[in-house]
């Protein structure tokens, strides 16, 4: 006789749990949902946000990131009110009042002139701009290929892995600024070409391999099986699935891209091989095309401000990309959690 | 008591089985190259043979790397096998309930695939990894009903509503927007059957789902687990290395060695007259929770090996206590009834 | 204080142990006292979370970052580890007390022989050995957890999951510890593989006379290799005896209920009782006997008071409702709670 007796099994009754109080009462409709789904959102985002500001240095490279981007704000709106076009438009300005240029910082001008008797505030206002549309857009397209050559390759493997992968090594064995010195001779380079290559050779690059063999961990976690049991399809799994569990890595690197995106943009500018109307690497091009670099520290004003802004810009986007590093990567976090 | 249909016999599957395996065979290639032909293969699978009647619960039992989960993947289609047939013969959804017409696996194309992932479902080891961290439990367990677009959304909240209550998650609304982490270990496994169960299958495929929990939430998956295969009339492909659950959970048990089912019988009488040498060993292996119980010493030799390339004489051979040179000399000894409903694959028994 | 017959091995002395964690202080061992007499072995019971590897980590005290020892005293062979300096208490671990876990078998070093590896921990602890001594140590350990001292000189690798377990505990026992902590060191292994560990650990314990302390949340196991055994709940020893008188008849309704929702092969096919509910958060425990949610015979007094011990001879457990002494498969035949 066959003996298995379900009904032997008795289980004492109560509760299962001690559930929180309920987050949605009555049955939830749409928008009920909707709300629930922000409310989540809320809460892992403060939830993230109390170990992000645990790290005194994500805190304050957030707070420099957050002034330039007030810097930037800024340009216009005293473009429109308190300054005059033609003294301190940062390209085509003039500053009359002055008779030497480039003349040091004084009370109209408080970071001086550049020989060509431009505002030098006024260029380190505008170009400050520049750099967060360059620095983002290339993070953006680097991070939007990257996250999915490398969720594709993980997935699919085999072939399509492999061209996806000696593609990112041939990129890498490429040296980076001189294929872009190379280019910008070529074609004439503005500020969205130039995010545009930075975002192609770091997203089918280095970035595609590191999103890539995070995407290889995900893959094989029993949810994908899971999910594949569920009946879900390819598509289904590389976008639920993979994809939202590779975000956080992209958000570092999208962090790292801009900060190498802006000293791409600063060597290059340097070199005078950008078609841009103002940059930080322009103002520095300008001083040294003028011979100012040589004459030490007394036109401070021409090489300080713009070189003081690269670097802290520029750490500020890294720094911040380790303190997330922390919230993100729960094995590096201090013994709290 | 509910009664499973009789036992199908153990190699044809008998007509009215859910699920018929006949020499179902599975293997890996050792050394995967893209120049090379591989050379050596493990034997995950090696000619196995079963079938499942409506509503029973059959146990697979064996120690960890015998294929007793890639068995389990060949059925519900995460694998495919490298020969072998699986034939399911599903209950038709229509209002007659009658059994449909037989399915063979092997033919299943991507259209008729998510009809057929309708009707089997697998439940997962792991309750911590088998679900996405960053999906709350409403996503999770609406999920083969999202993917197949069944139902309006409130239809979906609805079913999972229903779903949660049943597997004793109330008040469910409080569990929809939950995140896995938030649940323990037993939660997360009600969930997990609660993912495999809203779509309604009659075979599910359960690889250890208690095997990761504490014993005091393992009673209540496990009861759980019984009272909706009687109330669905769901059959269980249930895997473990565990004899003692499997003797609570199954009405068979077949046990697997490196790739070969050893022994088939109903629970009681393998526990009670195990015939093969393997399930002697097995049994005499297992604590016992009794100070004052003294139980035999197996008497098995070696080590467990992974069946790489294995020699075409009994799987067992090497560490058998009883071999002779018969079984030196033949091949892997056939399945054979040694009494009606108790099959062995021994020379010796 | 239970009278002392000979002088104990261990004796830990309301022990507590807190942990700090972001959502609060973890209070994950709370007065828990016993004692080891040589030779002795001791059953630490309870489920995941309920404390036995905390109480296992302070003996040795090899406590994470975030623990601190709230008080007590761990006296070994009567003096108390918890005051020692890091310095002072090297001295201790291995030589005086060994520690076998779970996953101790991928502790090996791949890169290093096994028996170098066992040589290098009694070098490291015991300065008066020549090389051969050495090896002949090794090959007598090595017989003596039924590994072939003809391995010595391979590689982890070349091991299976219990032969590596097996060199682990052989280098346990290199120093000739007093003590012996075992947590759950055959749970990743297969049943025959565990069976042929746990009686060739039995006898070396017995031959060489230390005292165990054995951790499971498999109380088969625990039932065949102690002689006393302890079951925790919450942070709390809640029952504490002989192995075979707690087996045959439970004081304490959770050690009832861990029993009968335990499946055996062997025997009558008994009901499984399952036990609803889930342990509580030890970060507010609640307030009396920590058991008293989950519990079918709390009342008032439970809910309140912390119970007092019972003893029944020298087994005690801490319940204000300790269960009779009938046997307990008899009451699991018409029990119905």
């Amino acid at each position: 006789m066959i003996t298995p007796q379900p009904d032997h099994h008795v289980v004492i009754g109560g509760p299962s749990g001690s559930p929180e109080p309920p987050l949605v009462d009555l049955h939830p409709g749409r928008s009920q949902m909707a709300m629930a789904r922000a409310r989540l959102a809320l809460r892992s985002f403060r939830g993230g946000w109390a170990i992000f500001v645990e790290s005194r240095i994500g805190v304050l490279s957030l707070a420099t990131i957050v002034l330039f981007a007030l810097m930037a704000i800024s340009h216009p709106i005293l473009m429109a009110t308190v300054w005059d076009a033609e003294v301190y438009d940062p390209v085509t300005g003039y500053a009359f009042d002055r008779l030497e240029h480039p003349s040091p910082p004084n009370w109209r001008h408080p970071l001086g002139t550049d020989p060509l008797g431009r505002d030098v505030l006024s260029q380190l206002l505008s170009s400050t701009r520049s750099e967060f549309i360059l620095g983002i857009t290339a993070a953006l397209v680097t991070v939007g290929i990257a996250t999915t050559v490398g969720a594709v390759a993980a997935y699919y493997g085999g072939l399509v892995d492999s061209l996806f992968m000696r593609l990112a090594d041939l990129i890498i064995a490429l040296p980076g600024i001189s294929l872009l010195i190379v280019l910008s001779a070529l074609f004439k380079l503005n500020l969205f070409y130039l995010a545009l290559i930075i975002g192609i050779l770091g997203g089918f690059g280095g970035t595609a391999i590191i999103l890539k063999s995070q995407a290889l961990s995900i893959r094989v976690k029993p949810y994908i099986e899971a999910a594949r049991v569920a009946g879900g399809g390819h598509s289904h799994i590389i976008l639920v699935h993979i994809i939202p569990n590779l975000l956080p890595l992209s958000l570092l690197y999208m962090m790292f891209t801009v900060t190498g995106a802006i000293f791409a943009e600063a060597v290059l500018s340097f070199l005078g091989l950008l078609d841009l109307r103002m940059s930080w690497g322009i103002m520095i091009h300008t001083a040294n095309t003028g011979g100012y670099l040589l004459g030490g520290t007394r036109y401070w004003w021409l090489i300080v401000p713009a070189g003081a802004s690269i670097t802290f810009l520029c750490s500020a986007f890294y720094l911040v990309g380790r303190a997330l590093d922390e919230v993100v990567n729960p094995r590096l976090r201090r013994h709290t959690a | 008591m509910q009664t499973p249909m009789a036992a199908p016999n153990q190699t044809d599957g008998g007509q009215d089985a859910l699920v018929a395996v006949s020499g179902l065979t599975k293997r890996f290639p050792v050394l995967k190259s893209l120049f090379r032909q591989p050379s050596s293969f493990i034997h995950a699978v090696d000619d196995v043979s079963f079938a499942l009647a409506p509503g029973e619960s059959l146990g697979l039992v064996g120690e960890s790397g015998c294929g007793k989960t890639t068995v389990g993947k060949l059925l519900v289609k995460l694998l495919e096998p490298t020969s072998g047939g699986i034939h399911f013969r599903f209950p038709s959804r229509d209002a007659n309930g009658g059994s449909g017409e037989p399915v063979d696996a092997s033919e299943i194309r991507s259209t008729d695939l998510r009809a057929f992932r309708r009707q089997a479902q697998m439940i997962f080891q792991d309750p911590y990894e088998s679900m996405n961290p960053r999906r709350t439990i409403y996503d999770t367990i609406a999920e083969p009903l999202a993917v197949q677009g069944i139902g309006s959304m409130t239809n979906r909240v609805d079913r999972v509503t229903e779903i949660l209550t049943r597997v004793g998650l109330t008040p469910p609304s409080s569990f929809l927007f939950r995140h896995p982490h938030e649940l323990s270990g037993g939660q997360r496994q009600r969930v997990a059957i609660a993912r495999a169960l809203v779509i309604g299958p009659s075979f599910v495929v359960a690889d250890e789902p208690t095997s990761m929990l504490d014993v005091s939430s393992r009673t209540g998956i496990m009861s759980l687990m019984q009272e909706l295969a009687q109330q669905y009339g769901i059959s269980y492909l249930y895997i473990t290395h565990d004899l003692a659950v499997a003797r609570y959970m199954c009405h068979r048990i077949a046990v697997m060695y490196l790739g070969k089912i050893v022994e088939l019988a109903e629970t009681e009488e393998l526990l009670r007259n195990p015939l093969h040498p393997y399930t002697r060993a097995l049994l005499s292996a297992v604590p016992v929770p009794d100070p004052r119980f003294r139980r035999d010493r197996p008497d098995i030799l070696g080590d467990l090996t992974l069946p790489i390339d294995p020699p075409p004489r009994c799987r067992f051979y090497d560490r058998c206590p009883v071999a002779t040179d018969f079984c030196e000399g033949n091949p892997h000894p056939p399945m054979e009834e040694q009494t009606p409903g108790h099959w062995v694959a021994c020379y010796e028994a | 204080m239970a009278t002392v017959r000979e002088a104990p091995v261990l004796e830990v002395v309301d022990l507590s142990l807190r942990y700090q964690t972001r959502q609060g202080e973890v209070q994950a061992v709370e007065g828990v006292s016993f004692e080891l007499a040589q030779g002795q072995s001791l059953g630490l019971v309870g489920e995941s979370g309920c404390g036995k590897t905390s109480v296992a980590t302070s003996l040795m005290r090899l406590l994470p970052e975030n623990a601190y020892l709230a008080g007590g005293q761990v006296k070994l062979g009567g003096t108390d580890l918890l005051p020692l300096s890091d310095d002072e208490i090297r001295g201790y671990r291995w030589r005086r007390i060994a520690m076998v876990f779970q996953a101790a078998m991928n502790s090996l070093d791949p890169v290093h022989r096994v028996g170098q590896q066992v040589i290098e921990a009694i070098e490291a602890h015991r300065m008066e050995t020549t090389l051969a001594d050495a090896r002949e140590r090794v090959a007598r350990l090595f017989r003596m957890v039924g590994l072939d001292p003809q391995l010595m000189d391979r590689y982890p690798h070349e091991f299976s999951g219990g032969m590596r377990q097996r060199a682990v505990i052989a280098m346990a026992l290199s120093c000739d510890p007093d003590l012996i902590i075992a947590d759950e060191p055959t749970t990743a292994l297969d049943v025959i593989v565990q069976d042929r560990i746990l009686r060739e650990l039995k006898v070396v314990q017995q031959e060489l006379r230390m005292g165990m302390i054995y951790i499971s949340h498999d109380i088969g196991v625990v039932a065949e290799v102690t002689d006393r055994i302890g079951v925790m709940y919450a942070g709390r020893l809640v029952e504490l005896g002989d192995t075979a008188d707690v087996f045959r008849s439970p004081m304490h309704p959770y050690t009832a209920a861990l029993m009968s929702s335990f499946p055996s092969v062997h025997g009558e096919r008994l009901p499984l009782v399952g036990l609803a509910g889930e342990p509580p958060n030890l970060i507010d425990p609640p307030a009396g006997c920590p058991f008293h949610p989950r519990c079918p015979y709390a009342d008032d007094i439970c809910r309140t008071e912390f119970p007092d011990r019972s003893f029944r001879g020298d087994n005690w457990a801490a319940c204000w409702h300790p269960l009779d002494a009938s046997p307990l498969s008899e009451d699991r035949q018409n029990q119905d709670f």
